[in-house]
């Protein structure tokens, strides 16, 4: 029977399927953090249970580090004490263990990539929800939480029912200066944030075949913000030219028998969907976030929507709340607003392409002298890569500041905070009321949009914007 | 975990939209490693003004909603963070059940995991809801998990869906892992034939 890759991997992972009942699905790769961690080792202690595959399971310190100098004193106690509990966990459990010190450490989502621990075919689960970025090399990778974070530590497996499938088949080539990041706020934007909500989400067509693996862990890492747990992508020559030599990837005759069963995985031609959609995005303009959920977006030429333009009072009263708290007028274009602040990482944009495309933009310029402007490598890897390649001078001589790795900004648990009232423009995930810090106001965009934000203290439309 | 057959409970109006995990709990508040403790913190930012006072603007600050267990909001609710926290400061402030026209995925079932009760119900029927809280101080809710239905004392009987493993799961407070655990000899099966590339 024709299946979808998303049933081609879950079908190879069912250790147990009863009749009427969810499948207890076996957990090839299990990613753990520091935050939604430690009580979930507290659970095992207090059951007196162990963790089933300590070798399966692979941990580092993202969400709550400083990116700061390391090597200064951590000074929030309760941040340290975080860390320090997830160090304690790993060597208790044996648990491979990525920590500050480690020169791969960074957020989970790049350095499980950068690794080759993520692989195709693979299921792979997090206490994330940005796990989905993973599904980029056509592996099944989905958020759980703590109770869930347990359960796999406990058993290697899940109890989960099966989702439904979703194809967004992208056809046309983009225009340059916009990126992957515009093309995943233009799905949101049209679907909805609870759009994919039930579904696993398959990305094809043309022009996700041309993407780079960095530019498809882009699109992958925001189907959650859609509603899908999971985002995948068929693997293809550029997946196994990624992976080839990376440090956990397999090698010699052995990296030739996993990519001949890597090719079996793509969606067979027959195999149905539940839902399928299709977006032409030859002609897609930038895009920018204006209000404060990910599916309030607009085009960098466009303008901020007006509440009586809808006919339904609950959106109408939506819209203005959103208007309220990041201080827009409504109808105002999108190129009058003045940015604060500018944020180039995260598990969305942190990668080394997103900080050259961003370098490329800023070279021999400056920074405008209203705006503070900071670029955090999503890993120790990709810092060392970006100042092999000079781009921290670039980015240091352009204003910006130059951090160590980790999630920083995107969610502010670490000193990287967004005063009340400071807008910005930031390469992250989410636009949540007080997501970079209460009272912080947050437009997504990509890394050049975010770059040129910068230099000009407004939006520019890259496309039009001279670049000398 | 807790087991939950049925519950009668204040309902509290929460008419918003995508109300994302970060407003449940904000960040500052998921660095520690406990489980409890969380509900002081529960929709901080909204419910706190900078003096630290209570926002009288916030629908959950207001004194008919004291001690209310049964929340009612808009589509999409918890949507964002797999955080989990989540459903631990709703519950930590004493919410058992959450009635919503839709929920994000990851929070839904982080929900069942916690002995806590998510409902989806037509927009019609919260609408509905909302309208008799605004009504009615004081309006109170019965779920009944078992039968599968919300019921008031005004005859309004809304039946509702819930997987059946999950209903078993709260009416019994299972322990999952425990109940996977039995399943060891099906997993160790399992890994023998598990084909790997490293």
């Amino acid at each position: 029977m024709a299946k979808t890759l998303f049933e081609k991997i879950w079908d190879k992972h069912v250790v147990l399927q009863e009749p009427g009942q969810p499948a207890l699905l076996y957990i090839d790769c299990h990613l753990v953090h520091e935050v939604t961690s430690p009580q979930a080792f507290e659970g095992l202690r207090l059951a007196g249970r162990k963790v089933r595959r300590s070798d399966l399971t692979y941990a580092t310190v993202d969400h709550n580090v400083p990116t700061t100098d390391r090597s200064l004193p951590i000074v929030d106690q309760v941040s340290l004490q975080q860390i320090n509990t997830l160090t304690q966990n790993c060597s208790d459990f044996g648990i491979q263990f990525f920590g500050l010190d480690n020169p791969s450490q960074g957020i989970v989502h790049v350095i499980g990539p950068e690794m080759g621990i993520t692989q195709p075919g693979m299921t792979i689960v997090c206490g994330d929800s940005h796990t989905s970025t993973h599904g980029a090399f056509g592996a099944l990778a989905f958020g759980i939480g703590t109770s869930e974070v347990e359960h796999v530590l406990a058993t290697q497996c899940l109890v989960q029912a099966k989702p439904r499938t979703f194809r967004i088949s992208l056809n046309g080539s983009l225009h340059p200066g916009v990126t992957a990041k515009d093309v995943i706020l233009y799905i949101i934007r049209t679907i909805g944030t609870a759009g994919a909500t039930g579904y696993v989400l398959e990305y094809a067509g043309e022009a996700i075949r041309k993407m780079s693996m960095e530019e498809r862990m882009t699109i992958c890492n925001m189907s959650i913000e859609g509603g899908a747990r999971a985002g995948m992508i068929a693997p293809d020559d550029t997946t196994f030219d990624y992976l080839e030599g990376r440090s956990y990837s397999p090698t010699g005759k052995r990296f030739q028998e996993a990519v001949d069963y890597w090719q079996t995985l793509p969606t067979d031609p027959a195999a149905q969907f539940d839902r399928e959609l299709t977006l032409e995005i030859g002609d897609l303009p930038p895009q920018v976030s204006w209000g404060t959920s990910p599916g309030m977006v607009t085009d960098v030429t466009g303008n901020i929507p007006n509440p009586e333009d809808s006919s339904d009072p609950v959106e109408q009263k939506t819209i203005q709340r959103a208007l309220d708290y990041m201080g827009l007028r409504a109808g105002m274009p999108v190129g009058e607003i003045a940015i604060d602040r500018v944020f180039i990482g995260s598990c969305t944009n942190s990668r080394i392409e997103d900080l050259r495309a961003a370098a490329k933009v800023v070279q021999g310029r400056k920074v405008s002298s209203s705006v503070h402007a900071m670029v955090v490598p999503g890993s120790q890897p990709v810092k060392r890569l970006a100042e092999s390649e000079g781009l921290d001078a670039i980015f240091r001589e352009a204003g910006f500041e130059w951090r160590e790795s980790g999630c920083s900004m995107c969610l502010a648990m670490n000193p990287d905070v967004l005063q009340p009232g400071e807008r910005c423009a930031s390469t992250s995930n989410r636009n949540f009321e007080g997501r970079q810090g209460k009272g912080g106001r947050t437009h997504l965009v990509g890394p050049e949009m975010a770059a040129a934000a910068a230099i000009e203290g407004r939006f520019v439309d890259i496309r039009n914007w001279d670049r000398d | 975990m807790e087991a939950f057959v049925k519950h009668t409970g204040l309902v509290a109006a929460l008419n918003r939209v995508n109300v994302d995990t970060d407003q449940i709990i904000p960040k500052q508040f998921l660095k520690r490693i406990e489980r409890t403790g969380f509900g002081q913190f529960l929709f901080f930012d909204w419910r706190f003004l900078e003096d630290g006072s209570p926002d009288p603007a916030f629908e959950l600050n207001r004194t008919e909603f004291a001690g209310a267990s049964i929340l009612v909001a808009g589509d999409n609710f918890g949507c964002g963070s797999s955080r989990e926290h989540a459903p631990w400061a709703l519950l930590d402030y004493g919410f058992k059940v959450i009635i919503a026209p839709s929920f994000a995925d990851i929070f839904f079932n982080n929900c069942f995991k916690n002995g806590m009760l998510p409902i989806k119900v037509s927009q019609t029927l919260v609408d509905q809801i909302f309208e008799k809280v605004a009504a009615q101080p004081g309006y109170q809710l019965a779920v009944d998990l078992e039968a599968q239905v919300i019921r008031d004392d005004s005859g309004l009987e809304i039946p509702f869906e819930v997987e059946p493993f999950r209903r078993e799961s709260l009416l019994r407070g299972l322990d999952e892992i425990g109940l996977t655990l039995k399943k060891d000899a099906a997993i160790r099966d399992y890994e023998e034939r598990r084909e790997v590339f490293r």
